[in-house]
């Protein structure tokens, strides 16, 4: 039974993402300990809120090294939503700094004719690889920030009227998707089951 | 492509789904965790849970609800209904809601819309407006179930909450509510133009075509009540209406 741990700081949505973890037969651990972190075999960073309480909750609690650390040691590693904004270097939202476990800033969405952008929309692949096998899919996402598409460690796309997102990331063992895979039905529970198998090269 | 949603209503009382005509005459329609797994099945693209019920022990009772919810549908949940202060929007967002509806609260003191916003981010930050148009065509705000008038403009306040964060506006004409006589249109229309979030119509459904035709007008979403409890409609033959008519559904 694959393990996962999902990184407590706080945030929303721990809760639907364990059950639907759970429902994808993993045993699913749920802590703030940093030293918990560290002996993960795999990890999720969960989303729902702004940037700037997110990462400051992470540093506050030594969560945020705990991450780097595991990104070090090749740990897969899922941020969802915000969790996966938090990846990168920087976000407009808050003008915080992020983890700086993918480059790039995160910025508010420019091009959509109303936001945030709540709803299922297309996740179309731009890449092989594991984490994409099931794409093209629909999938549900809420949020009004987001990285764009021309990010080097984009995975996958989304289109929202003018703009084009970066709905799925990946640099290494270090992986994100802005929608929520705890609310996508099945389109959530292939990314999921397609994570919980994945190991990076 | 974003797709636009179907939402099926839950007003839950006493911890059973309930419906009213203009809200009143309430009659039951069933357990609302078995109501929103069926319809989630049937490809809700959302469900909606709102409470009726005022009091602490009924908070209580909506939280284990929506616990159990949450953790085992898989389509997004939004939850309302009584809520009138930020730690309210706290509880419901923990238990596993995805996004929190306020109403009555926020007609009375505007701030804690910008309170939750900032807190919990406008993504999960809904404002829910009950509107009864007046003898003039214009929409005045009702507060409490529809019970209480406020004077208010309910487009200005929609304007308001906007600017005060809500991330979407649940909007329902007291008109139409449980009379299956349409949407309506023109308070949507007024709406889309006023403000740039997604809207969520409801109120007056009375079969597939209503809900295409409201869709048609710009709203994000359709919620709907009746049809589905009474199974006029399943949200499929509703999606398949609105396919027919080229509206981009999942």
């Amino acid at each position: 039974m694959p393990e996962v741990l999902i990184v407590d700081y706080g945030g929303g949505n721990v809760r639907s993402l364990t059950a639907a973890l759970e429902r994808c037969g993993a045993r699913v651990s749920v802590s703030a300990d940093p030293d918990a972190v560290a002996g993960a075999e795999r990890l999720m960073v969960a989303g729902q809120g702004a940037a700037g309480a997110a990462m400051a909750a992470l540093e506050s609690a030594g969560l945020a090294d705990a991450l780097r650390d595991a990104a070090r040691r090749h740990v897969p590693l899922l941020g969802v939503c915000v969790g996966m904004q938090v990846l990168f270097d920087r976000s407009e939202e808050d003008d915080c700094a992020g983890l700086g476990l993918l480059h790039g800033t995160v910025h508010r969405i420019h091009g959509a004719a109303r936001l945030p952008h709540l709803g299922w929309n297309d996740v179309e692949p731009l890449q092989e690889h594991p984490l994409t096998r099931d794409l093209p899919s629909v999938a549900y996402f809420a949020h009004s920030y987001a990285v764009t598409s021309d990010i080097p460690s984009a995975l996958a796309i989304t289109r929202i009227d003018d703009a084009t997102i970066a709905s799925m990331v990946v640099r290494g063992s270090v992986a994100g998707a802005q929608f929520h895979p705890e609310r996508s039905a099945e389109s959530g529970r292939q990314l999921l089951t397609r994570f919980l198998a994945w190991e990076p090269a | 492509m974003l797709r636009r949603r179907i939402i099926p209503c839950l007003d839950v009382s006493g911890g059973r789904v309930v419906k009213g005509v203009e809200f009143v005459n309430l009659r039951d329609c069933g357990e609302p965790v078995d109501a929103a797994l069926r319809y989630a099945e049937q490809g809700a693209d959302e469900i909606c849970w709102l409470n009726i019920t005022a009091g602490d022990e009924a908070w209580h009772e909506l939280l284990i609800q929506v616990q159990d919810a949450g953790t085992r549908i898989d389509v997004p949940l939004t939850v309302g209904g009584g809520v009138s202060d930020e730690p309210h929007v706290r509880d419901l967002l923990g238990a596993g809601a995805d996004k929190v509806s306020i109403n009555s609260a926020a007609l009375d003191r505007p701030e804690l819309v910008t309170e939750c916003a900032e807190r919990h981010g406008s993504q999960c930050i809904v404002v829910a407006i009950d509107a009864r148009k007046g003898p003039d065509g214009t929409w005045e705000a009702v507060a409490s179930g529809g019970r209480r008038p406020t004077g208010r403009d309910a487009v200005a306040w929609a304007v308001e909450a906007v600017e005060r964060g809500a991330g979407e506006l649940l909007v329902t004409s007291m008109d139409q509510d449980g009379t299956q006589s349409g949407y309506a249109i023109d308070l949507y229309a007024r709406l889309l133009d006023a403000v740039d979030v997604p809207i969520i119509a409801s109120g007056g459904a009375s079969g597939p075509g209503d809900i295409a035709d409201v869709l048609e007008a710009g709203v994000s979403a359709a919620l709907a009540a009746s049809i589905f409890h009474d199974a006029i409609s399943t949200v499929e033959e509703v999606k398949d209406a609105c396919r027919a008519r080229n509206l981009p559904m999942r």
